[in-house]
């Protein structure tokens, strides 16, 4: 419905300012107060006071995010980087986890899809493992790789904790995708089965010409999902270990009483989670079949 | 030795008897009907000539030979279609080729593809996705990919079952034009009687289920090509028709089944309240037995 023109544009705005003008009343703000001391003299002290007095207001985060955001490519220290080298560190992280849940997570999928022992064999653990949280699952990781050294050719030599990471973003975000794609390799229909029957295709063939093709939307929601989880499970993961990354940047400046930095980390992180959501949902449509 | 033979072929599904006895002979090059009642277990019959499922007992034998398994010799196409979305028309007509004709050279098979693009006159519409294309469209494209395969045998498991009348008649002739041109053997599963009078030369009717079985087959007499708008008043039509019609609705119709059920009228002793109670309040039960009553019932 167009209640009238342009409202794709200011009815947003509108929600925008009016969230921030709440904000605004809740934080706290600096009042200059003048009293006489113990000694007789005059003295000023700013204190702050408010809803929630050390909540930073929407101006004064910005004050302090000025530098970070201006200068987002900057590297002043391992915590200090402007906030696009922040997520881009983020990003790789979250990316190489993602990759290897979809290398595993697929053909799990597959084989839960297919064979009905499999998912009876299977299932149960799948369905404990998958409420795991992944506060839980770095500390594991980080027993499993304490003493496990792995250098690739070109990206350098992994950290325990970098690997831990790692394993946790892939842990829990493997899990939509596993369930996504035995979801749609049970939903492939009767009638494409029966076509590959009937021209007698073989096992390969079946599994490249009609069972993949008909899964990939299926597959796709799923990788979409687990896209979200990798990035919601990167802070969790960052804050534990202390590597530098947006979530990392949020925790040090949390412990550094810097609350303004803690709402950028939080805006970073959500208008990052949007662009890689829009992303996915435009490769998803180009998979989209009948 | 006929071509294609069912002996005493019984299938139930979950304790359900959906065929039981179903003996049929077919001769080469024969265009056979088999009508019957929606749900009578046409679907299954025909998946068991076509492999897709096996008998509980009986056989079904291809030229002597038992079928086992589904294979391109008996091209079938699907009630719905059952065309790959992802596919053009020509990819899922090339998809049967290649796999029948690995031994060609690409050359040939896509001459393959484009002669029987041509013969279902779809040859405009081959870049198409299926979902472009209408019902009848599609069906085409499915009979083209059956005809590719230049299976022995081709069997049609209600084609035209989805589209609307006047696409049907256009189809129904195109299929009889197809056959006209090689005399393939073709089993037709429908269920219309008039589909089959002209299509076929000869029509078996499959009775009503549970446990249908196929009755005296009716051979059609009436010289091709037939004509829609004078057959209505051939007498040969009216005796096919009304052959048909009578073993279908007579001894081949749907038998009436009865359930009974019990009725049990509304309680309406007092209840005695000098009796003591049971311990644990357990309930004063005084049903009378002399209430309950036995219904029959028809269900259609």
């Amino acid at each position: 419905m167009k209640t009238f023109k342009l409202d794709y544009l200011i009815l947003p705005i509108v929600g925008i300012a009016l969230c921030i003008a709440i904000w605004a009343t809740i934080a706290g703000k600096p009042i200059k107060k003048e009293y006489v001391d113990d000694f007789g003299d005059k003295v000023t002290k700013t204190v702050r006071v408010g809803l929630s007095e050390d909540l930073p207001s929407p101006s004064e985060t910005w004050t302090a995010s000025k530098l970070y955001v201006t200068e987002p490519l900057a590297k002043r220290g391992e915590l200090d980087q402007g906030i696009l080298r922040f997520t881009w560190l983020s990003l790789k992280l979250v990316v190489q986890g993602y990759a290897i849940a979809l290398i595993i997570g697929t053909p799990i999928g597959f084989f839960l899809g297919l064979s009905k022992a499999f998912a009876k064999m299977f299932d149960p653990i799948i369905q404990i493992l998958r409420p795991v949280s992944p506060l839980a699952w770095l500390p594991l990781g980080m027993v499993l790789f304490l003493s496990v050294k792995i250098s690739i050719p070109g990206l350098g030599e992994y950290t325990a904790s970098e690997l831990a990471a790692i394993f946790t973003i892939a842990v829990c975000s493997m899990w939509p995708t596993v369930l996504n794609t035995a979801v749609g390799v049970r939903a492939v229909p009767q009638d494409y089965l029966n076509v590959a029957k009937v021209l007698k295709l073989s096992k390969a063939k079946t599994l490249f010409k009609v069972l993949l093709p008909a899964t990939l939307p299926y597959m796709f929601t799923g990788f979409r999902l687990s896209l979200g989880i990798a990035w919601l499970v990167i802070v969790a993961a960052e804050m534990l270990t202390g590597r530098p990354g947006v979530g990392g940047f949020l925790w040090q400046q949390y412990n550094a009483l810097s609350y303004a930095h803690i709402i950028l980390c939080i805006l970073t992180i959500g208008v990052v989670g949007y662009v890689l959501d829009r992303l996915m949902s435009v490769v998803e449509s180009r998979f989209k079949t009948a | 030795m006929p071509f294609l033979e069912l002996k005493n072929v019984c299938k139930s599904f979950g304790g359900t008897k959906v065929l039981r006895d179903v003996n049929l002979a077919i001769e080469e090059g024969e265009f056979v009907s088999i009508v019957g009642y929606s749900g009578a277990g046409k679907t299954t019959l025909i998946s068991m000539i076509a492999g897709l499922l096996r008998p509980d007992s009986g056989s079904v034998k291809l030229r002597g030979e038992e079928i086992t398994e589904p294979g391109p010799e008996r091209g079938m196409v699907f009630q719905n279609y059952s065309l790959l979305p992802w596919l053009t028309v020509a990819e899922n007509v090339a998809l049967a080729v290649d796999q029948v004709f690995p031994t060609w050279t690409s050359e040939q098979r896509k001459a393959q593809v484009d002669k029987y693009l041509a013969m279902v006159n779809l040859t405009p519409a081959r870049g198409k996705l299926p979902r472009e294309l209408s019902g009848g469209m599609r069906q085409r494209v499915s009979v083209a990919r059956a005809l590719a395969m230049e299976p022995k045998i081709l069997l049609l498991d209600e084609p035209l079952g989805a589209l609307d009348a006047l696409t049907r008649a256009t189809l129904q002739d195109e299929l009889v034009r197809i056959w006209e041109h090689d005399r393939r053997t073709v089993v037709l599963i429908t269920n219309d009687t008039d589909e089959g009078i002209m299509t076929s030369g000869r029509i078996v009717p499959l009775s009503a289920g549970p446990g249908a079985t196929l009755g005296p087959s009716v051979a059609v007499d009436i010289a091709r090509p037939r004509d829609r708008k004078t057959l209505n008043s051939n007498p040969a039509f009216k005796h096919v028709r009304k052959a048909v019609l009578d073993y279908l609705l007579g001894p081949g119709g749907r038998q009436k089944t009865t359930v009974n059920r019990k009725l049990t009228l509304p309680d309406l002793l007092p209840e005695d309240l000098n009796e003591p109670r049971t311990l644990f309040g357990a309930k004063r039960t005084a049903r009378r037995r002399s209430e309950e009553k036995l219904e029959t019932v028809e269900i259609a």
